[in-house]
């Protein structure tokens, strides 16, 4: 279900905490995965995470399914809707929003025509709305794909980075 | 981002040079010298407890407890595993800082908690990261494997008996895994839900065993203590706040980012060193310490120094060092309600008064922006938050509050006005 590169990249997470404690290397091995299934994914359905990859991120590093589910479904940036090839996070809180959060959230969604939590048409981008990202003195921010932190995002910044994301 | 002025952390650090958050880089400016001085010297541990006290560091995460009294609860004899952790979840609104020390000096807070753990005597630690900032995270480790390298972590340090071990650990989006037990639930591959204290972590931590956590910035400050000593430090700042702290400015002046000045510096200086006021319009209110920290009019603001007791007898909290700067184009209540939104959003929804109390404040709080507020909504603010504060199992709660309390404290006007006239006093412009 997962490449070997991914299941490398778990067993290096697995290594960081003691023999028995391997439920500690779930937040990582949960990030591998939904990170392969983005890049690989060719529609919004496959792009995020579903019982079935839970169930065997939870197999491989030896905890009950459930226990990986809830971690899955307890943080905000495993994606468990399907979600276009890019994902926008406008940061709208108060800091960003007083340096141009709101308008960058809106510039975005007009830009793409949707509304904040849609998926364009032909399945390329996601917008959302975000929660403090820790970096309000570079507002507006948004994050792509969770990975990706962009600052300073002006109306051009904006433009800019729309074109680049193919 | 960037770091304007620099202190006791940023000393020396290039930011704009690509290479500056390397090894070489920092061992160039004095870096793993206090570690050496350390093990050279087979330095007792209480004698290294016992400078850090001498600094005045108190935990630069918003709490402001004394990092060397922390440090001194750890039961140094107990026989098993006992564990050092670092709190790098930064996602307090309006805190910015320990991004940057992962981005550009990573290797002082590697060096600090390597101390920490002989100090403490401590086999292993775990740096918990915020989600969002993905890519410190893997800067972090990368500077991790060059520490190995260089034999300052691993089986035996130096070639010392001293064996200590250090790892990244990522969040993925939740707010409360800044509260530390919340934090070590993460840590330990659960869902983020604090903790009843006691036990503490010092007894009852991660996997059980004793356990101490401290901030970035707290960690990143202990190679200049133990190098230049704890004297030094305290110098740096005013008695009972040692140091230079870092102070994150964002919202409406010239040159928002980080500032590493003396504790004890005048709000009115660090103003004017962010460039004033953007477009020169007028300073209406502060939040001084992050979101959580209640706000202050800007006339009170102008009047106090930069420390944990100037803002506190103010009637705030110095906090993480998160000041959130707003004109006078700003509506209060607008303002308010995306902090509201905020705390309905990351509360974890383990205790009641928290789960329905941050929903029940921000739907009244958005009603009342968008010109629906009732007659009472005030009272009703008031009653919620009382039912919330101070019952439940972690702080959050009353960080949902303590802005709404102040909010409608100081600019009381603004609210009733909206209740009233169904339109804002103010002629609002986020910027």
């Amino acid at each position: 279900m997962l490449s070997a590169e991914s299941l490398a990249k778990i067993d290096r997470e697995l290594a960081k905490y003691p023999a028995d404690q391997a439920r500690s290397a779930v937040m990582g091995a949960l990030r591998i995965a939904l990170t392969e299934r983005r890049e690989k994914g060719a529609t919004p359905e496959e792009r995020c995470l579903n019982s079935e990859v839970i169930e065997f991120v939870a197999n491989y590093i030896g905890i009950a399914p459930v226990a990986a589910y809830e971690v899955a479904t307890f943080y905000n940036m495993y994606d468990m809707k399907p979600v276009g090839k890019h994902k926008i996070t406008v940061c709208t809180n108060l800091p960003c929003a007083l340096r141009g959060g709101m308008n960058a959230a809106e510039y975005i969604g007009k830009k793409l025509g949707i509304h904040l939590g849609e998926t364009t048409a032909d399945g390329k981008f996601t917008l959302l709305e975000g929660e403090c990202m820790g970096a309000c003195g570079d507002a507006p921010v948004l994050l792509v794909n969770n990975h990706s932190m962009c600052s300073f995002m002006t109306p051009e910044a904006i433009d800019k980075k729309l074109a680049e994301l193919e | 981002m960037a770091i304007f002025v620099k202190g006791v952390i940023f000393e020396g650090v290039d930011t704009t040079a690509p290479d500056c958050w390397h090894i070489d880089a920092y061992m160039a400016r004095g870096g793993y010298q206090a570690l050496k001085k350390i093990l050279d010297n087979k330095m007792p541990q209480e004698d290294v407890i016992a400078e850090v006290k001498n600094s005045g560091l108190r935990g630069r995460g918003g709490a402001g407890f004394p990092t060397g009294l922390k440090w001194s609860f750890m039961p140094r004899s107990f026989p098993g595993d006992k564990y050092v952790v670092c709190n790098t979840d930064e996602g307090e609104p309006g805190t910015f800082k320990d991004r940057d020390i992962l981005l550009y000096n990573p290797h002082a807070l590697i060096e600090g908690m390597i101390i920490a753990g002989y100090a403490m005597g401590c086999k292993a630690g775990y740096n918990y990261i915020h989600g969002e900032i993905f890519e410190a995270y893997e800067l972090f480790e990368a500077a991790l494997d060059e520490a190995r390298k260089a034999g300052f972590l691993g089986q035996n340090i130096l070639g010392t008996d001293f064996s200590f071990d250090l790892f990244a650990h990522h969040g993925y989006g939740a707010y409360i895994c800044g509260e530390e037990t919340a934090l070590l639930e993460s840590l330990e591959g659960k869902k983020g839900q604090p903790r009843f204290k006691p036990p503490f972590p010092a007894s009852f931590g991660l996997y059980g065993k004793p356990t101490t956590i401290n901030n970035t910035e707290s960690f990143a400050s202990v190679p200049f203590i133990i190098r230049d000593g704890g004297q030094k430090f305290l110098e740096a700042g005013k008695p009972n706040n040692g140091g230079t702290k870092l102070f994150s400015i964002s919202g409406h002046v010239n040159r928002p980012g980080n500032y590493e000045i003396p504790l004890g510096t005048p709000f009115a200086t660090l103003l004017e060193m962010a460039g004033g006021m953007k477009d020169g319009k007028k300073l209406k209110a502060v939040i001084p310490g992050g979101s959580s920290a209640p706000v202050l009019p800007g006339e009170v603001m102008m009047e106090l120094t930069m420390d944990y007791d100037s803002i506190a007898k103010a009637g705030s909290m110095l906090g993480s060092g998160a000041v959130i700067v707003m004109n006078e184009d700003v509506c209060m209540v607008k303002a308010l309600e995306r902090l509201a939104y905020f705390y309905h959003e990351e509360s974890c929804g383990q205790c009641t008064p928290c789960r329905e109390g941050t929903g029940w404040l921000y739907k009244v709080i958005h009603r009342i922006a968008n010109g629906e507020g009732r007659e009472g909504d005030l009272e009703l603010l008031e009653s919620v938050g009382n039912n919330m504060a101070g019952r439940t199992i972690c702080a959050l709660a009353d960080a949902a509050v303590f802005p709404v309390r102040s909010f409608t404290k100081h600019f009381r006007h603004e609210f009733e006005h909206l209740i009233e006239h169904k339109k804002s006093l103010v002629d609002h412009k986020w910027c």
